[in-house]
């Protein structure tokens, strides 16, 4: 329709603010007398305070308050998902405190706070504070957390949180008894920590005139803060509280959740009587955003004697860190494990998972969030019986994927797959990677003493999130709906307010896209704003894969509205029936006549409406929807990466990441690549380089850069991505999401590419990340004469 | 960042008489490491003395037979000099793989071999290449300089000039980066010079920077990576950290040390 339609790889609109410094972040905006707060955190994983005297800090220069876990008598952070144990019995939610009480659970625990009239002298006055600590061993290792003995709350016997499971442990047994093998495997998926660009930060002011509170804050979705923070931990009324979201430099699910420096400075802005800004450091980064992944499984997979998948049991645990994340108690249980069938028919699954308490940074969603685990299990698993059965990594996929005649799919655990081709995904990856070269490029590194390996990574994933009815069944305390609002402005050109929000993903072009697309309009009639609760009606947010399945079908139903009613104005202007109006690029004509109406001239007749039959037409042209899912979107496909390994040093050079992705109808191709090249960067991070160390004492060994192996450029090859279309059955616009999947896909291409390159020398197992030293040690371990045998 | 006094002294005589009445006084010679680490609240200096300005400590000479390199030149001046090129390129390629342009630009030789950071490349070169390391006060022998872990054989006063490499026949450095920092996690650095060889080991040693000895008896006699078939490094007295273990250290020298000489 436009050159700016739905397909089209327009530029990213937004990017010439970013590029050129002009962005508006939090620690951006400057508000007049504000002060500067300083949170004094915990040196230690696990202790009682047993004498906290800030006497001395109050007195030090500049110094305007400073606050303890008793001055700030609040509600305790809420957790956002409930779920429940095997037995019935509620999940273990023990208080979160904004201020620690008493007790502090990870190195990073918030303790006090120091509101100054600058940073640094609220630094130098926190170092005045007094703490004594009775310092308590500390819980890091889940295995021993489970055991019992120390606990990281007293509420939550043997650190655990619930004990859940989903499937039929006997029907799942019986299917093993059958089987004519068994695959096993034991994995652990390391956690990471998100390393956002822009750290996080929060500002929190108080109007007394009015009695409202503002907070700017780094947040996936300022809605939900609002009603986190407002309702449960500050008991502000929601007409008083706006809470806005500027531009946000990434989040990768580490900006979902309510943080306990957003309630802290808004509590304190009316206390001091001025503007309040907290803004992180890299190391408070690396210690309070929460982590992703850190699950320990055993897996068994039963299979025929033609290599058909006949059972599979899991069993996880799942670390949740000192306290429970908004929702870190989902993450493992309905994002993970309804995840199991992945791609395939395998027609019986018992999962059971136990979340634990550490005393560690808390765990939630990250990039992919219980996705990527359930991908990482399975495709391990099924490289694993391949190599076990002696059948090709391709074969053994092709004998089982849900065939794609076979869509709706209902799996066993739980989800229903609406759409999807996985033999396509596959075959084109296949051609992309040319597999069928593979024989002589590894002959080649061979002939240079360098070993290679090809990958397979075929995954599924459910985006889109989600149903509210579904969700709520599952024990998710919200909705998760979308909101958009359509403001046709007299003139005709178009502001789009958007529940869902962008912290890199580029919507402010692709929502604009659709605009245009739909109603005909080039991009600079288009505003999309996102972001301030002020601004925008309600709003779920972005995580998930999200924006568009959820955000951009509000959006297309609230244009449908301004649509109609268009019509209906255009019906009265031009004397013809409502029924015989067509709408169709840009103009609304009476069918089978030369009479027509441009957009703009319908827009400006709305707000002069001099003759409107005020019964039947109102005045203005803005519309609000709200879209609530049918079911999930199911994003899938095919990454195949190939690898050389230097086995003098073990170091492994990714070659060639060949990544085909189904992701639903694509609005722009440019971002769908970029989105793909990012995932596919945190994917190869975490499978290569990227690990989470804490040592026995609850210290986080990897707390900068200097230690916290983030990719660089020259760690990744260039990506060869494209995608492989089917439309999301149950959206109009047919699209299923974008922005896990490279994460999703990448990591058990990369280790099973690694296993395979190693597999002539008798190794089977490699963890992430494959690190050089992990690499020599399996090549120097398989040298050893099998004396252990 | 606490509080400290800044000086910007014009002549070596003004630097070293500050640094003698200062009551901690450090130098500052680009601050690549002193800066980020008062950041951090984890040095605090009463004094700064930005050797910024003494213009006689910047700037590369050559007889044709050595370079000599004023203290305060930076890592991405000996990268590009034309005399460092000719004379001793291995030189320029370690300067050349020190962290990154911004540091490369900032960061100098003084400021990396008085520091003597366990992991930095320089010392390896100054070692392998024996270098003498001069000062306000004299000179030192590389092998007499650098006395252990950010340990030197400087006095509290004394002010690091230059640095003096003669010209090897044969030279080059290799460097396993740590993955996460990219400092060397190993760097051997050879060098062949009439009859003798020399070998320098960063970032492995427990005590920093030190020489393989048994690798310099048998390169001495046959110049080849062959030659260093069956020599092991012990992996006693080496670094054992989450990114290597002593035992990986230990490897990857023999590793470093025989691409080395190959490139060398």
């Amino acid at each position: 329709m436009t050159d700016t339609g739905i397909g089209a790889s327009v530029k990213r609109v937004e990017d010439a603010r970013f590029l050129t410094g002009r962005g508006s972040y939090t620690d951006d905006l400057e508000q007049p007398n504000q002060t500067y707060a300083y949170i004094l955190r915990s040196p230690h994983a696990h202790a009682a305070i047993t004498k906290l005297d800030v006497s001395a800090a109050k007195a030090a220069p500049g110094v305007v308050a400073v606050f303890t876990g008793e001055d700030m008598q609040v509600g305790s952070i809420p957790c956002g998902w409930q779920v429940n144990s095997k037995d019935g019995e509620p999940m273990k939610e023990p208080e979160h405190p904004p201020l620690a009480k008493g007790k502090v659970r990870y190195v990073g625990d918030q303790i006090a706070v120091v509101i100054a009239e600058s940073l640094a002298e609220a630094k130098a006055a926190a170092e005045a504070i007094e703490v004594d600590y009775d310092i308590q061993p500390a819980v890091v290792d889940m295995n021993k957390a489970l055991a019992g003995g120390t606990l990281v709350h007293d509420d939550a016997p043997n650190n655990l949180c619930y004990d859940w499971e989903i499937g039929d442990a006997a029907e799942v047994d019986a299917a093993f008894a059958n089987a004519h093998h068994i695959s096993k495997i034991d994995i652990v998926n390391n956690r990471v920590v998100p390393n956002a660009m822009e750290p996080r930060a929060a500002v929190g002011a108080y109007d007394k005139a009015s009695g409202e509170y503002t907070l700017y804050t780094t947040s996936q979705n300022p809605h939900v803060i609002r009603l986190l923070m407002g309702a449960f931990v500050l008991q502000i009324p929601e007409h008083k509280l706006r809470v806005v979201a500027p531009d946000v430099g990434g989040g990768f699910g580490s900006k979902i959740y309510h943080y306990a420096e957003e309630a802290i400075v808004t509590w304190a802005a009316p206390k001091v009587g001025r503007p309040v800004k907290w803004t992180a450091e890299r190391t408070e980064s690396f210690l309070t955003d929460a982590h992703g992944r850190d699950h320990i499984t055993h897996a068994e997979l039963a299979l025929d004697e033609n290599g058909k998948f006949l059972g599979l049991k899991v069993d996880t645990i799942a670390n949740m860190g000192g306290y429970l994340s908004t929702f870190a108690p989902c993450v493992p249980t309905y994002l993970y494990a309804t995840l199991l069938a992945g791609v395939y028919t395998t027609p019986l699954i018992h999962a059971n998972v136990r979340a634990v308490f550490t005393n560690t940074t808390p765990v939630d969603a990250y990039r992919g969030a219980g996705r990527p685990e359930a991908a990482y299990l399975l495709e391990r698993l099924v490289d694993r019986a391949a190599r076990e059965m002696g059948i090709a990594q391709d074969e053994i996929r092709k004998r089982n994927f849900i065939p794609s005649d076979a869509f709706p799919y209902q799996t066993p655990v739980a989800l229903q797959y609406d759409s999807g081709d996985y033999m396509a995904t596959l075959e084109k990856a296949q051609g992309m990677a040319d597999v069928a070269g593979f024989p002589a490029r590894k002959a080649a590194s061979e002939a240079k003493g360098k070993l290679r390996g090809l990958g397979y990574s075929t995954y599924v994933e459910a985006c889109g999130i989600a149903p509210s009815a579904v969700v709520g069944s599952l024990g998710a305390r919200a909705g998760l709906f979308e909101s958009a609002n359509v403001r046709v402005n007299p003139t005709g050109s178009v502001t789009v307010f958007t529940g869902s929000h962008s912290h890199g993903q580029g919507h402010e072009t692709t929502f604009a896209q659709l605009v245009s697309d739909t109603l005909g309009l080039p991009l600079d009639q288009i505003e999309i704003s996102h972001g301030d609760t002020n601004k925008v009606a309600f709003g779920m947010g972005t995580y998930g894969s999200r924006s568009l399945a959820v955000g951009g079908e509000a959006l297309m139903k609230a244009m449908n509205k301004v649509i109609d009613k268009s019509k209906k104005i255009a019906a009265h202007v031009l004397e013809a029936a409502e029924a015989d109006i067509e709408f169709k690029d840009g103009k609304f004509t009476v069918s089978g006549t030369d009479k027509e109406m441009a957009f703009g001239e319908v827009a400006l007749t709305a707000y002069v409406p001099h003759n409107f039959p005020h019964e039947t037409l109102e005045p203005g042209l803005e519309e609000q929807a709200f879209y609530d899912p049918m079911n999930f979107t199911y994003p899938g496909g095919c990454h195949i990466v190939e690898v050389e390994i230097d086995p003098d040093t073990g170091v492994t050079t990714i070659e060639k990441v060949s990544a085909c992705d189904d992701v639903g109808r694509v609005i722009n191709p440019m971002i769908v690549a970029g989105q793909t090249h990012g995932g596919l960067a945190q994917g190869i991070g975490q499978a290569m380089l990227e690990g989470c160390v804490y040592d026995d004492d609850g210290q986080l060994i990897t707390g900068s850069y200097m230690d916290y192996t983030m990719p660089r450029a020259d760690d990744l090859p260039s990506f060869d991505t494209d995608t492989a279309v089917t439309l999301c059955a149950h959206n109009s616009l047919g699209v299923k999401g974008v922005g896990e999947t490279g994460a999703i896909g990448s990591p058990p291409a990369v280790i099973n590419a690694i296993v395979d390159a190693l597999s002539g020398l008798g190794v089977t197992d490699m963890t992430m990340p494959a690190t050089p030293e992990k690499v020599w040690q399996a090549i120097q371990d398989a040298k050893m004469p099998m004396a252990a045998e | 960042m606490y509080d400290f006094n800044y000086y910007k002294p014009g002549s070596l005589a003004d630097a070293a008489s500050a640094l003698a009445g200062a009551e901690d006084g450090k130098i500052v010679a680009g601050g690549m490491t002193l800066i980020p680490t008062m950041k951090q609240r984890l040095a605090q200096p009463s004094d700064l003395i930005d050797l910024a300005a003494v213009g006689d400590l910047k700037g590369i000479s050559s007889d044709g037979s050595s370079v000599t390199i004023g203290a305060m030149t930076t890592h991405a001046e000996v990268a590009g000099s034309s005399d460092v090129q000719l004379v001793i390129p291995a030189l320029a390629a370690v300067a050349e793989g020190i962290g990154d342009p911004q540091v490369r630009n900032c960061g100098t030789i003084g400021g990396s071999v008085a520091n003597n950071d366990p992991a930095a490349d320089y010392p390896a070169a100054c070692l392998a290449l024996n270098a003498t390391i001069v000062t306000n006060k004299g000179e030192y022998s590389a092998d007499d300089f650098f006395t252990g872990m950010f340990d030197t054989a400087l006095d509290e006063d004394e002010i690091l000039t230059a640095v003096k490499f003669p010209k090897p026949d044969k030279a080059a450095y290799m460097k396993f980066p740590n993955p996460a920092s990219r400092y060397a996690m190993v760097g051997v650095c050879v060098a062949q010079t009439g009859g003798a060889a020399r070998v320098a080991v960063t970032g492995a040693g427990q005590d920093g920077v030190f020489r393989a000895s048994e690798m310099e008896a048998a390169l001495a006699s046959n110049f080849a990576p062959e030659a260093l078939d069956g020599i092991s490094v012990s992996a006693d007295d080496l670094n054992s950290d989450i990114h290597a273990s002593a035992e990986y250290r230990a490897h990857l020298i023999g590793v470093m040390a025989k691409r080395a000489v190959a490139a060398a």
